[in-house]
């Protein structure tokens, strides 16, 4: 067989494979495959989301029941979390992985709370920013950013970030449900790391995250399940998540299953540890 | 579900709340803590409640109760239907049964008020989420097309040649500096294919790299190679081809970046061929020996089983032509040589001019003599038939020098100085011919046998000269005399001593010419000495081979010397060896005599160290015994002396003194040696301590600045 031949036959494959664009080009906006963003939106009830996403959610619920309610335990979190920031005088948050502003966001629980408070949303998914941008158009006190969390750089010198958060004074940095799309080759502690550097004394990180521990076989099809997404999960045990918060201290009660996180609620929620996910707020001394 | 009464007692409307919160709690997401939902599910009690006991009751504030729900985010499908359920049992059961009419309108309402606020919901968030994939893509490709267009840029002005091709090797896209390079507009360059660049000078791994690409298991290559423009001309091109995978990760396009270096190439080649090649005959030069043998002997590893062959010539009498005839002339004959050489060499047979008539052809891969001998012969047949140059008919012989051996068993430079000393035993054999170096003979009997043979002309070419080393006393360290010492600037060997030549010119009979000039020069030299420095002008020890002695004429010749130099004859010795006097003939004594008779005086050389009768000593016509400098060495250590040498060196100097001769010490080292032969009695002393052997003139600068040498004289200290 000649070089030629051989080159023929490559070259059909190749054009099956339908070339898209070539590596240089943005991100692509694709909605043949469904997105962290819009199925956590989908969990909480919102309407902002599409069939592939709601596909997905469909076969992750039905293989393990208790995923919506974990969400919106999440989300619970999230919000009881920076009601304890907003009490102890925060009024900016840079909140990434924000992902589509659905329900009970930060900027409204903030304002809430506070009045003025100042709000950086920073996500990687085109849409939910593309999103973001249109619901917060009119809100002076908020801005949007489409970065990575690991580029530390982008997410800090953005214009948006820089004009709207105030680093010499303390901030809130919420890592909430993010950092399990962030594997370890992507070294997330040494972004966090630089981000710690970056905040004044008194700032805090407020994190959660999905963690196989409580549900190890479950875990292992929803990871399975997230491949097709563009943000494949990495579930965490409870001390590599420990070790995540390294550098901060770590506020009462530590790290705990995410309902468990000062409820709001003085009876305390059965069977906490069907909430697989750890949720811990520290602070940067 | 709910167990009606369960809040009895308590205000009904908390009941009610309390137990609606209850029922939806976890149903949906509201982003309230349990008191805030409550307290905002009481309030909507209160309405309801309200509504169903007004006169007359309002049923259709359930649409707005439903609205209300949906606002709050109580969106889960279950809320409806527990809310419904719910208010259905619990409100006739707390407010009394007379409600069961109104109940089913308010609730009907309820859902309807639900699911159209709902409805709207939904398309206002399917509405949102849409507009945000649109600008989402709008603001991808707004991205795209400014980094689109920055990419389009650079293509288009990039200095350096850019084409992409597909995988089928056809050419889809080509920048302008491409288009220039190639003289193709860029409809004639997408209608050809990378194939079609295929060169036949291209090295097989070219395109073997290139199919390898293709498949995906290289990234990318680098080559130089030629390509053809359109008029057809020819170029050289520094070719970087790259893949480009698609999102799968497989090979999609090709990347060609294409820089002409064609300019650079020949001005490399021109430089090259400079280096190495000779301007005059255009042969390849020295340069390209050396780099051909290193590569032939780099490749071949110590086993190698490889042999190299060279011949080595020159033109007998080549110098001859030069200088009767002129240098153009002999150029012209260089350059038909050279021809010659060219037209006869073979395949792998590499012709090299090394310099001024010498040339060699280099044989890589000889597999034996044999064929190099053929080669020799072939040169020596293409160089008989004469040279017409400028109106003459010359002819002209060469002599070769032939070397053929296994790589593992010699290096570059060995070869070549083989071949160079063969080539002179084929002249000294009779020039016009081929000698063969013979590996098994000894190297330094070949370099002997070479340098015998050039003897003659070495000294019809006055390649010696001569040098002088210092007697002194060993009282005071002053100059006495000089030894002359004959050296040989040989034009390939360098500067030789005499142990490398004397030997071989004794054998030949060159010494007979050679000491005569050695003599005259020595002569000469004191005579100068003489003029300058006077009573204090040091005698000239000057060496006499036997075979001298035995020349008749020698007393006339030294007397002829004498008179024409003016030197005083007691300012020369001669110097022998014990040898050359133990031979008991009568021709070398009577010599002996005539020259003593003259007033020159007579010097054993190297006394003790061959068989002496020590009898023969005192008839003999002896003025002057040198010691061996090897019965001093053991007199040289500073703080330790041989007692044996002491003693030994005691007794001959002793026996010297007794037949009333002068003793010269040969080899004084050091200071102490200087010493102890000083105070075993010894005369005069020769060696390293006092001087090197030098030229005339620093021997008249030495006696003019007139200082004892070696450091002063010192009387011996004696140790233990
Ligand atoms: C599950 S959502 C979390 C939303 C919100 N933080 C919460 O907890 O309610 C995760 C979001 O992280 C975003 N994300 C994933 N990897 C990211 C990365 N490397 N940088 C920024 N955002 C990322 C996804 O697009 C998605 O919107």
């Amino acid at each position: 067989m000649t070089y030629r031949d051989r080159s023929v036959m490559v070259t059909l494959e190749a054009r099956e494979a339908r070339v898209q664009r070539p590596n240089w080009a943005p991100a692509e906006v694709d909605l043949d495959r469904p997105s962290a963003a819009r199925v956590y939106d989908f969990y909480l009830g919102g309407l902002h989301n599409f069939a592939v996403d709601r596909e997905m959610a469909a076969r992750a619920v039905a293989d393990w029941p208790e995923l919506p309610a974990i969400m919106q335990a999440n989300r619970a979190f999230l919000r009881r979390a920076v009601r304890h920031l907003a009490a102890q005088g925060i009024d900016q948050f840079l909140d990434i992985g924000s992902g589509i502003p659905t329900v009970g966001n930060v900027h409204e629980v903030a304002q809430a709370a506070l009045g003025d408070a100042r709000v950086v949303y920073v996500d990687i998914d085109p849409i939910a920013v593309a999103h973001a941008r249109a619901l917060l158009e009119d809100d002076a006190n908020t801005g949007v950013v489409q970065a990575d969390f690991v580029d530390v750089g982008a997410v800090l010198e953005d214009p948006v970030t820089r004009s709207l958060l105030d680093f010499s004074r303390p901030v809130g940095l919420l890592v909430v449900a993010l950092l399990h799309f962030v594997g370890d080759e992507r070294r997330p502690a040494e972004a966090l790391a630089r981000y710690r550097e970056a905040m004044a004394p008194g700032s805090h990180l407020v994190l959660s995250h999905a963690s196989a521990d409580g549900a190890p076989d479950r875990a292992d099809e929803h990871r399975s399940l997230y491949r097709r997404t563009a943000t494949p999960m990495t579930m965490r045990s409870r001390d590599e998540v420990a070790a995540l918060l390294d550098g901060f201290t770590l506020v009462e009660p530590g790290i705990v299953f995410l309902p468990q996180w000062r409820p709001d609620d003085p009876v305390p929620p059965a069977n906490p540890e069907r909430f697989t996910g750890y949720a811990a707020v520290g602070r940067r001394d | 579900m709910t167990e009606p009464g369960r809040a009895s007692g308590a205000d009904p409307l908390d009941a009610l709340a309390a137990d609606w919160a209850e029922e939806v709690e976890g149903t949906s997401y509201v982003p309230m803590a349990a008191e805030e939902l409550r307290a905002h599910l009481r309030d909507l009690a209160r309405l309801v409640v309200d509504a169903v006991q007004a006169d007359p009751p309002r049923p259709e504030v359930g649409a707005e109760i439903g609205r209300r729900l949906v606002a709050a985010h109580f969106t889960g499908p279950a809320t409806l239907e527990r809310t419904v359920v719910l208010l259905s049992e619990r409100l006739p059961a707390l407010y009394g049964p007379g409600l069961r009419e109104t109940v089913p309108a308010l609730t009907g309402a309820l859902a309807a008020g639900y699911a159209e606020t709902l409805r709207d919901r939904t398309l206002g968030e399917q509405e949102a989420i849409r507009r945000a994939v649109l600008a989402a893509r709008q603001h991808t490709e707004n991205a795209l097309h400014a980094s689109e267009a920055r990419f389009r840029a650079m293509f288009r002005e990039a200095a350096i040649g850019i084409g992409l091709g597909d995988m089928e090797g056809r050419i889809l896209e080509v920048n302008p500096a491409l288009c220039r390079m190639f003289g193709y507009t860029p409809e004639e360059f997408t209608q050809r294919s990378v194939v079609q660049q295929m060169h036949p000078d291209d090295a097989p791994s070219v395109w073997e790299r290139y199919e390898r690409m293709i498949h995906g298991d290289l990234e990318n290559f680098r080559v130089e190679k030629r390509f053809y423009r359109a008029d057809g001309s020819s170029m050289v091109v520094h070719l970087t081809l790259s893949l480009v995978r698609d999102e799968r990760g497989e090979p999609a396009y090709q990347v060609a970046m294409l820089e002409d270096v064609s300019e650079r190439h020949r001005l490399q080649e021109h430089l090259a061929f400079l280096a190495y090649h000779d301007p005059l005959t255009t042969l390849a030069n020295r340069a390209r020996i050396t780099e051909r043998l290193g590569k032939v002997f780099a490749e071949a590893g110590g086993s190698s089983t490889r042999r190299v062959g060279v011949c080595f010539l020159d033109l007998d009498g080549f110098k001859t032509i030069n200088d009767s005839l002129g240098h153009h002339v002999g150029d012209l004959m260089l350059q038909e040589v050279a021809r010659r050489l060219d037209a006869c060499a073979g395949e792998g047979e590499l012709v090299a001019r090394m310099g001024g008539d010498e040339f060699v052809v280099l044989v890589e891969d000889s597999h034996g003599v044999d064929r190099l001998v053929a080669l020799a012969d072939r040169i020596l047949a293409v160089l008989a038939s004469p040279f017409h140059l400028v109106g003459q008919e010359l002819v002209v012989t060469a002599s070769i020098g032939v070397v053929e051996q296994a790589v593992a068993e010699t290096t570059a430079s060995e070869l070549m100085r083989a071949a160079d000393i063969t080539l002179y035993t084929a002249k000294a054999e009779g020039r016009g011919r081929w000698a063969v170096h013979d590996p098994g003979r000894d190297e330094t009997e070949t370099t002997r046998f070479s340098l015998s043979a050039a003897l003659p002309s070495a000294v019809a070419h006055d390649e010696f000269f001569v040098l002088y080393q210092p007697l002194v006393s060993l009282a005071d360290h002053r100059v006495r005399g000089v030894e002359a010492l004959v050296r040989w600037r040989h034009p390939r060997l360098g500067v030789l001593s005499p142990s490398l030549f004397i030997g071989p010119a004794e054998e030949t009979g060159v010494i007979v010419p050679l000491g005569r000039r050695v003599l005259e020069t020595a002569c000469r030299d004191a005579r100068g000495w003489h003029a300058e420095f006077g009573a204090g002008a040091p005698f000239v020890s000057v060496n006499v081979a036997p075979r001298q002695l035995h020349e008749p004429g020698l007393v006339a010749e030294v007397a002829a010397l004498l008179d024409t130099t003016g030197l005083p004859a007691d300012r020369l010795q001669v110097e022998l060896t014990e040898r050359a006097l133990t031979i008991d003939e009568g021709a070398p004594l009577k010599a002996l005599d005539g020259l003593r008779a003259m007033g020159v005086k007579i010097a054993v050389d190297d006394f003790g160290t061959g068989y002496s009768n020590l009898s023969y000593l005192r008839k003999l016509p002896v003025d002057v015994i040198k010691l061996d400098g090897s019965f001093g060495e053991g007199l040289r250590e500073e703080e330790l002396s041989d007692e044996v040498d002491e003693r030994i060196v005691g007794t001959l100097v002793a026996l010297g003194h007794a037949l009333d001769l002068t003793v010269t010490a040969e080899g004084v080292e050091t200071a102490a040696q200087a010493s102890r032969l000083r105070a075993l009695g010894c005369d005069e002393g020769q060696g390293w301590l006092f001087a090197p052997a030098v030229p005339a003139g620093e021997v008249a600068a030495l006696l003019r600045r007139g200082r004892p040498l070696g450091g002063p004289a010192t009387g011996l200290r004696r140790s233990g």
